[in-house]
Formats: structure tokens, sequence, C-alpha cells
């Protein structure tokens, strides 16, 4: 699996949402990504790749998107 | 001061002067934005006959008693905007606050928070030690104070462990593995003061085990009411923290649902501090008039976060006293303070009997 579709993967898991609608998605777009549904996201990532992530990073991870940049930071290659 | 300015600044920068200044301008735009877009709070004033434009000194405020919040649903944003209403009821039995939050205030209320915290235990998230049940945050459309402080509190977390149990039992075994897998690390643990009490503390002590968090950092907040029957007061409530859990650095905070975030985090010499971001007064019980330094009386906080709900200043139930300003020994400039207790019977109320014309 590369990172992206691992990366696009936690989401699916996390959210129960269909492929089609990631593109776009946004932190509290959609009931299941409230505040609960973004740690236990979080926690997927940093395990996922083996990173940790900063408070302030969390707080900017706010779209399907955003989160890619964050990752970059971490120098996951998407 | 712009928006983006003032939420950079240093948790502790602003001396009396500067924050004064800061204070006189952005409440004046505050109250302006709630007066336009909440047609309640425009009727309050109006009736009050608060002048339009007027750049009043934060000590002559229009304030509004929190108690309101469990009367009326006060709103300044569309209700599309709203995304969580956040409810609280400081005693069981009584009726719950409603506050609305939109994107702005809870992102607001979240960096604040992140920025008063790291001030405290620095930029790194630490492994993070609940001490409360997760069942508090699992029904998610009430949104209780305390899973509301849970999940605000979790962004400092990196691994997360819940203490306690569905039925709120300590489970020891997962705490010990815990406490384990990162001993001789920094670790945060959260939880609220009464829980932390009974449900931890006490059950430590009942079963003699003694744990041995030595780099960890005790938050906890939500008042000392329910322990004042168990005369416990701050320093007995360290001692056990040291004793049982093993934990040496314990800080108290203030706060409350109707101004999250902005929480007046205890220093290390046992003072309550207000940030840059928000602020007390403190009021005679008997005319609202400005207590004399040393003076217990009645909290009013004001806050810069609130742009979602007109409550940027709150007329509390609590009672506290003004310790200094500018000159703690622990170098933070700002007032600190400490919270005495509860307005018996909590019988403040009615707008027009707190204003000061």
């Amino acid at each position: 699996m590369t990172n992206l579709e691992k990366y696009d993967k936690l989401f699916l898991d996390a959210f129960r949402i269909p492929r089609e609608e990631l593109p776009g998605l946004k932190y509290r777009g959609i009931p299941a990504w409230d505040s609960v549904g973004h740690m236990d996201l979080m926690s997927a990532m940093e395990e996922a790749y083996g990173i940790s992530i900063s408070t302030p990073d969390l707080l900017s991870f706010s779209s399907y998107e955003a989160g890619k940049a964050v990752l970059e930071k971490y120098g996951v290659e998407l | 001061m712009e928006r983006e300015e003032w939420l950079a600044l240093a948790p502790y920068g602003l001396d009396r002067g500067q924050k004064r200044a800061l204070y006189r301008s952005w409440m004046a735009r505050l109250t302006a934005h709630h007066r336009q877009c909440c047609p309640e709070y425009r009727r309050l004033l109006d009736a009050l006959g608060c002048p339009e434009d007027a750049l009043l000194e934060p000590e002559e405020l229009p304030m509004l008693p929190v108690s309101l919040f469990k009367q009326r649903r006060l709103c300044s944003v569309p209700a599309g905007e709203v995304f969580k209403t956040l409810t609280s009821s400081g005693t069981t039995g009584q009726q719950v606050s409603r506050i609305c939050l939109d994107a702005r205030t809870s992102a607001d209320q979240q960096a604040v928070l992140y920025r008063i915290m790291a001030d405290r235990i620095g930029r790194q998230r630490l492994p993070l030690l609940v001490l409360d049940s997760k069942k508090v945050l699992r029904d998610r459309a009430m949104f209780s104070a305390r899973g509301a402080g849970i999940l605000g509190f979790s962004i400092f977390g990196s691994r997360c462990c819940y203490a306690l149990d569905d039925e709120m039992r300590l489970d020891l075994a997962a705490v010990r593995e815990f406490a384990q897998k990162y001993a001789g690390r920094p670790m945060l643990l959260y939880g609220f003061t009464y829980i932390v009490w009974k449900q931890v503390l006490q059950a430590l002590a009942q079963r003699g085990e003694r744990l041995s968090i030595r780099e960890g950092v005790l938050i906890h907040g939500g008042g000392w009411k329910k322990l004042e029957n168990q005369a416990v007061g701050p320093a007995e409530f360290k001692a056990q923290a040291a004793r049982w859990l093993g934990v040496r650095q314990v800080y108290d905070y203030y706060g409350m649902a109707e101004q999250t975030g902005c929480i007046y985090l205890e220093c290390p010499c046992g003072h309550l501090h207000a940030s840059v971001w928000s602020d007390v007064l403190l009021r005679r019980p008997a005319d609202y008039g400005l207590c004399a330094p040393g003076e217990p009386g009645l909290i009013q906080v004001l806050s810069l976060l609130p742009w979602s709900y007109p409550g940027h200043s709150l007329l509390t139930e609590d009672m506290g006293v003004l310790l200094g300003e500018d000159d703690c020994p622990c170098g933070r400039k700002g007032k600190y303070f400490a919270v005495t207790g509860r307005v018996p019977q909590a019988e403040v109320r009615g707008c027009s009997d707190t204003y000061e014309g």
C-alpha cells in the first residue's frame, strides 16, 4: 500500500464514508469528523506513519487536503 | 490590535496599562457586535439604557449573569453557523446553560487553551492519563462540560488512557500499565477535581496502591464545592496526589462552560492567573460595586473570545478575592486571585440588578 492509499484508508475506516467524499472533506463537514473523531483520526495517523503530530499541526489538520500538507511536514510523502 | 495579533500574544505578557487599552477597544467591538446580532442582548441593553457606541472602561461594561444562559438561548451568529451547543450544569438538578459555538469561537478557544497550556507543559504533546471514564464522551449530542473539558485537553495528549471504566471504577491494571510504559517521561494527567479525589486518589488509598508518576503534571478543575463537606482543600489535595500518584506538579484551574478556553491556571506559587485573553473583576454582592483589594466578592469575567454568543462580560455565581496584579513572584503579568466558594443559594439574577450605570 502506498502512503496515499494508507492515508485514504485511515479516513475511510475512521468515518465510514465512500471514497468519492474524500476530496474537499472538511473537519466538522460531516457528523463523524467532530472533535472526538478528529482525535481518533490523529492517533491513527500517528500510529500508521510512526510520527508524533504537534498540537498546532493537529489544529491545522482541518481538511482532507490540509492534512496532506501536515503529514509532508513530518516527512511523509504522499 | 486585531484578532490575529491578540491571539498571538504571550499568554501573560501584558501589564495593566496594555491590557486595559486592549480591553477598552475589544470589549466595545464585542458589545457592538452582540448588540447588532443578538436581538435579546440588544433588548436588554436598550432596556438598561446602555448608550450605543459608548467607549466604556472595563469596569463599566454591562454584564450578564451566567444564569441567563440557563434561561435563554442567546446567539449572535446565524443558526446555520452554530455547529455545537455546549451545555453545562453547575449543580445537579439545576437547569443547564446552553452556549452556541461557531467555528471561529471554537477555534479561538482551542488556540488559546493551547497557548495557556504550552506555557506550562511545552509544545509537545504528552502521554495523557484522563482521570475519568470514556463514557462521558460517548453521548455527543448532550455535550457535557466534563466531556468538553476532556476533549479540550485531549489535544495535548499523544497516547491516551482513561483511568476509570464505564462504571466509574478505577481501572488499576490500565493505569499501572500506562504509568510503566511512559515511566521517567513527562506525562499529563487531567480530570475534574472531585472525581480525581473521589474515584482516583481515594480508590488508590483504599487499595494501598502507590504509583510513581514522578514526571507527571496533573491539571484539574471544576471547583471545590463538593469537597468542602469533606474538608479537603488545595494543600491536602496536592499532598494526596503526591502520595498516591507520585505527581509533584499539581495545578488547579478555574473555568466555566460559558467562557471555555481562556482558563485561569494555577501558577507554581499557587495563584490562579488571568491570561491576556480574559480578565476578572471582583464585585460586592450587595451593590455590585468594585471590591477593594483583598476584599472577597463576586467574580465577574471578561473574555475576548465569545463571538457566537454574548458572553464577553459575565457575572458568575462564584466568590473570589483578588490577590494582586502584575507582581506575582512567578513572574507572570496580569491579575491573580483565589476562588473562595459559591454564592449562597446562587441568587444572582436579573440583568438590571447587575448593571452599573
